[in-house]
Formats: structure tokens, C-alpha cells, sequence
């Protein structure tokens, strides 16, 4: 539908890739850890290593939940767009075939947050 | 010559028709398109502006007196509160940060009310809701500014309040009010009316001001209390013309029905969401409290809500369908949004906390199908680690929807363990949503909300740091450049109540006005 208006309606969309200074914006959140309110937001070069966001930013972002330390990654499963998804840890976020605004998530088996309550 | 002789006084029927649908004409050498051009273009059909009705017939010249004399008790009280240290008298130094909600979030919408029913106002081609429009304009600035007085006392001695509007236009949070109000002021003046009119005076304003005005009684704010009960007499003539403009719309022509039910869907959820702070105001907030978020949305939507909509019924109006969402989300409402602004505690206008052990007990009460199961472990942690000098802050921005700008903080209806994700794509842009409302919303106007000021993105491009700020630089701290945007002083104005500097000046301060010392 069209914005009923007076005149022509149209205008730029306020967050397009060429405004993030060329990061591009890319969605994370851990499943069953509600501790952290809400997925996060980062803005990555499209030609970071996907392996580099697990070790050097995801701890920073998730590593004060004590099952943070008890993730083994080769056993995560993982999201996009809401649908089953392989990413390789040796490629790029470009290589790996993610876009700016891209949402993932990830499901760490057995960790199920503070006393199983998913927090 | 004949003289008519005018009789002294007119009758107060005689004389509403003089002062309102007197000072109407007829135009004659401008088209009426010209004049009112914003009255066609959103479809709804008004065949016969005389057929509006004014229950109040209140007239300007009454207004002035009415008010002027509401005005003089309202300050009287406010001094006499000042004189004798009146915030002293507070529950508990923890409640002040309501205030500081309220000054920062709701504040600034009342004057963004008050433009927007002057503008709506002058669109209209009839007098009846012009006039109507004319004084709740009016009202709400004097609504602003009262507000303001009332809360500036509070700013001599606390913190977080000395630059309420500047951070009601940055702060990541005050994007949610912010940007409702925005949504409403840019649609046409129907839409307006509809939104602001019924939707939010009308349907949800028992849900804000009356939680707030009790909280101020309950927990002796005076100030906000008086404030409160000058506004009321205010809010029932708003409340009366957002029904009547509904009633009108729809009396007017069958095609109003399906836009006027749309605009109410979209607006029942939109002012919803907002009320998020509410809830968690509420809940948590208010040291003494009145009533939990979910008995207040059952009183005063679903039964008052219900009577309403059963009322409106016979124009063909339903009941919004997201009121089924609501429902299952009564239960976690106000304990997500709280567990937001405890992560987020550091970028923050007001003091966040851990609700202590009678008040996790209040809540357990008062939620027994969610609390303990799905909150209570969470709180205990973060309590175990504040208590070991380890106290939570979230430093890592949050993922936002497009069309309510909240964190995707909510779960799946029906699911209170699973983030709830939607997305749009549009004109090769993705668009994320909490829900399928804000989804539908976006789907319905996608041109408006590809604009969204969304808080975190505007902090990835560079736009919230002071003029002059280089992110380039070797050690760039982020977080301390948005605050030094948002004017808010770190360890001061944000952070845990605990150890804060207003729970300390309070403590002291009523020390010396209760003890020898």
C-alpha cells in the first residue's frame, strides 16, 4: 500500500549500507539466553571472518553468561532469517552469503540459561 | 429606524451557537479546497459538518476563566510543596526516577499534542471541531508547562531531569514515544483525531495518567498529584471529543468504517507499545505500589475496553484484533521491559535496580504463571553478581523494530522463552519487527517508516556523538560520547540506584529533616 499523501510520497530509507562508514549491519542472538534483553546489533566490514566475530566480539558481547564459556561451537546450530543455516567460519560475512540487516541465531545444545529458565 | 434591542444576557445554548457556530462563513471568493486542503486525501467522507455535537457547549471565553482559576490553586499548591521541602516526603528516593520518566518520556508529548490538535484544528471545515480542537490545544501546553513547574522543583535536587527535552529528542529510549507522536502529527488530520483523539485519550488514557497520578498519591508526590487533578477535568472533555469524533466519522458515510477500523487497529497497538513504560513503571517502579500492570489492563481495557467496543458495535467498529496478543503478553510485559532497562542501566536518564525480596514476593503474587518461573532466576543471578561488585551493564547495542523502535525485547505470543523476529523486505532493504502488528503496520505505509530515526543505527553512522567527536581515534569509548550527546553525566545521571548519588542526598537529606543530628 502507498502512504495516502497530497503529493508524491517518497522518500530515502534512513539506513541504507553507504551510511555505516562500509560496515554493514548484521543481527545476533543467542536462543534460550533472555539475560541478554534483545538480539544485538554490529556493524562488521563485509570481509570480516565469520570465525573472528565468534572469538574476538561475540565474548565481549555474551561472555558474562556463565554458559557462555561452556559453548562448543562445533555443536551450535545456527539461524538465518529464521530458517536452518550453515555458516563457514573461515569465510567472509560476504562469502558466507550475509547482507546488510541479516538476523542470525544461534542454539547452543544443553545450555539452556540461568537454571534452565532460558535467561 | 428599527432597532432590535438585544437582550443582555444570552442563554448557554444561545450562547455556544454565538461563539462557535457563529464565527463560521460561508467563503465566497476562495474555493473551500484551498482553504481546507488536507480534508479529502484520507478517503473519509463528511457530508454535514452541522451534525457535530459538543457535549461540553464550553465556549473560549468560559475556558479562560475556568482554567485561569484551576491555575491559581494548582501553583498555590506546588509552593506550599516547595516551601516546606515537599520531596522529602516521598516514599523512597527510588520513586523519584518516575518522575524522571514521566518529565522525559510523556512531557514533551503533551506539547507535541498541543501542535498537533492546533493543526488539526485548523484543517477542519466545521466550526464544532474546530473550536473543540482549539482548546484541547490549549490544554495541552498548559498540560506541558504545568508539568514542568511541577517537576523542576524535583531538579534542584536530583539528577537526570536538567535536560529533559533535548533527551527526549536523542535518548535511545524516548525514540518510542518520540516516534509515535511523530507518526500521529504527519498523518492527515482524520488520522490524528483517530489516533491521538480516541485512541490514546480515549481508550488507553486510563492506562497512563491514572497510574501515574496514583503512584504520585501513593507514594506522596504532591506535586504530580495536584498536577493530576487539575489536568482531569481537562482529559474528560478530551476523552469526550475523541468519542464524538468517532461517532461522527462513522455516522457520516459507511466507507469510514474500514479506514476508521484500520486507523484504530494500527493506534490501540501502537499506543501499546508505548505504554511498555508503563507497565514496568508500575511494576517495579513505585516503591509503594497501586495495582499491577496486568490488573490494570484487565480493568481498564478489557472490561472497560470491552463495554466500549461492544458500544461501537452497531457502527460496524470491532475490537482491535491485537487486542488477543495483548492478552497473552499481560503476564511479561512489564518483567521484559524492566530487564531491558537493567542491561541498559549505563545509557540510561533515570536509576534502574533489583526489586528486593518482598518486592520479588509482590510479584510472584501478583504473577503466578510467569514470575517465579521465567523471571525470578534471572533477578537472583544479576542480584548474586551486583552483590559480588559484578552488577550487569549491557554495553553491546540492541537489534530495534522499525516501527515501534523498542528493542526486540518480546517474546512469541504464547512463548515467553523464544525472541519473537519478523522481517520485510522491501525495495532490496531488509525491515526486522517484534510482532506481526508492527510488521502489518509497516507493510501498510512502507515509505514512512523506511525513515525511522532508529537510536542504534544512528549511533553506527556517526550520528550521536558531540560535534567535533573522531570515532577514528586510537582508545574511542563509544557509550561516553553518546551520553556526553545525550547532556547525561556517567556515575551520576545513569547506572544502579544503588550506590547512587540521589540515594545518598536523599538519605542525608531526610536525616536532617527527621533526626537529631
Amino acid at each position: 500500500m502507498a502512504v495516502a499523501a497530497v503529493t508524491k510520497y517518497e522518500f530515502a530509507p534512513a539506513d541504507t549500507q553507504d551510511k555505516f562508514h562500509g560496515a554493514q549491519l548484521l543481527y545476533i542472538g543467542w536462543e534460550d539466553h533472555l539475560l541478554f534483553c534483545a538480539p544485538f546489533a554490529f556493524p562488521f566490514p563485509p570481509t570480516m571472518r565469520f570465525g573472528d566475530i565468534i572469538a574476538g566480539v561475540l565474548p565481549g558481547a555474551f561472555g558474562y553468561h556463565p554458559d557462555f564459556a561452556k559453548i562448543d561451537w562445533s555443536q551450535t546450530y545456527w539461524f538465518k532469517s529464521g530458517k536452518p543455516w550453515t555458516p563457514d567460519f573461515d569465510k567472509s560475512l560476504a562469502e558466507n552469503g550475509l547482507k546488510h540487516k541479516d538476523v542470525i541465531r544461534f542454539h547452543t545444545p544443553g545450555l539452556h540459561g540461568i537454571k534452565g529458565s532460558c535467561s | 429606524m428599527d432597532m432590535t434591542v438585544a437582550k443582555k444576557k444570552l442563554g448557554l445554548k444561545e450562547r455556544y451557537a454565538v461563539m462557535t457556530r457563529g464565527l463560521d462563513w460561508t467563503p465566497s471568493y476562495q474555493k473551500m479546497e484551498d482553504i481546507y486542503p488536507y480534508i479529502a486525501y484520507e478517503g473519509i467522507k463528511i457530508h454535514d459538518w452541522d451534525k457535530w455535537e459538543d457535549p461540553f457547549r464550553l465556549t473560549m471565553d468560559a475556558y479562560w476563566k475556568y482554567q485561569a482559576e484551576k491555575e491559581r490553586k494548582l501553583y498555590s499548591v506546588l509552593d506550599a510543596y516547595t516551601q516546606n521541602n515537599g520531596h522529602l516526603n516521598v516514599t523512597d528516593a527510588r520513586y523519584l526516577n518516575t518522575v524522571k520518566l514521566f518529565l522525559s518520556g510523556i512531557s514533551p508529548l503533551e506539547y507535541v499534542a498541543h501542535r498537533g490538535f492546533a493543526h488539526a484544528g485548523r484543517q477542519f471545515p466545521g466550526p464544532g471541531p474546530r473550536v473543540a480542537c482549539l482548546m484541547q490545544s490549549v490544554d495541552e501546553i498548559r498540560h506541558a508547562q504545568t508539568q514542568v513547574h511541577a517537576v523542576s522543583n524535583y531538579n534542584k535536587y536530583y539528577n537526570g531531569m536538567h535536560d529533559f527535552h533535548h533527551a527526549h529528542d536523542r535518548v535511545w529510549f524516548l525514540s518510542v514515544p518520540k516516534s509515535f507522536f511523530d507518526d500521529a502529527i504527519t498523518a492527515g488530520p482524520f488520522e490524528f483525531m483517530v489516533s491521538i483523539g480516541f485512541s490514546f485519550e480515549y481508550v488507553l488514557t486510563n492506562l497512563l495518567f491514572v497510574p501515574f497520578v496514583s503512584g504520585a498519591a501513593y507514594n506522596g508526590d504532591m506535586a504530580a498529584m495536584t498536577f493530576g487533578f487539575s489536568a482531569q477535568s481537562d482529559e474528560a472533555r478530551h476523552m469526550t471529543l475523541g468519542l464524538e469524533v468517532i461517532k461522527f466519522i462513522l455516522e457520516q458515510d459507511p466507507d469510514n468504517v474500514p479506514i476508521v477500523q484500520r486507523w484504530i487497529d494500527k493506534w490501540t497497538w501502537r499506543g501499546y507499545r508505548v505504554l511498555t513504560l508503563v507497565a514496568m513503571m508500575m511494576d517495579y517502579m513505585l516503591p509503594k505500589r497501586t495495582m499491577s500492570w496486568k490488573e490494570s489492563w484487565e480493568i481498564y481495557f478489557e472490561e472497560n475496553g470491552g463495554a466500549l467496543f461492544k458500544d461501537l458495535a452497531r457502527y460496524g467498529i470491532t475490537m482491535p484484533k491485537c487486542a488477543e496478543h495483548i492478552a497473552l503478553e499481560k503476564d511479561h510485559l512489564s518483567h521484559q521491559a524492566w530487564s531491558t532497562f537493567y542491561n541498559y542501566g549505563a545509557a540510561s536518564n533515570f536509576h534502574t535496580w533489583m526489586p528486593d525480596e518482598d518486592e520479588m514476593a509482590w510479584l510472584s503474587s501478583k504473577y503466578p504463571n510467569s514470575f517465579d518461573k521465567h523471571y525470578r532466576p534471572r533477578y537472583e543471578f544479576w542480584r548474586e553478581q551486583a552483590a559480588k561488585g559484578n552488577r550487569f551493564y549491557n554495553k553491546t547495542l540492541p537489534m530495534l523494530c522499525q516501527t515501534c523502535q523498542i528493542p526486540m525485547i518480546f517474546t512469541e505470543p504464547g512463548d515467553p522463552t523464544k525472541i519473537c523476529y519478523r522481517e520485510v523486505d522491501y525495495k532490496n532493504e531488509k525491515y526486522h519487527f517484534c510482532s506481526d502488528h508492527c510488521k502489518e503496520i509497516f507493510e501498510h505505509e512502507p515509505e514512512k517508516y523506511v525513515q525511522a530515526w532508529l537510536p542504534v543505527h544512528q549511533i553506527y553512522q556517526g550520528n550521536c556523538f558531540p560535534e567535533g567527536t573522531d570515532p577514528t581515534v586510537e582508545g574511542f569509548d563509544p557509550l561516553a560520547a553518546v551520553l556526553k550527546y545525550y547532556h547525561l553525566e556517567h556515575g551520576r545521571d545513569n547506572l544502579d540506584f544503588e550506590g547512587s548519588e540521589d540515594q545518598k542526598n536523599f538519605a542525608e537529606w531526610r536525616g536532617q529533616a527527621t533526626k537529631n543530628v
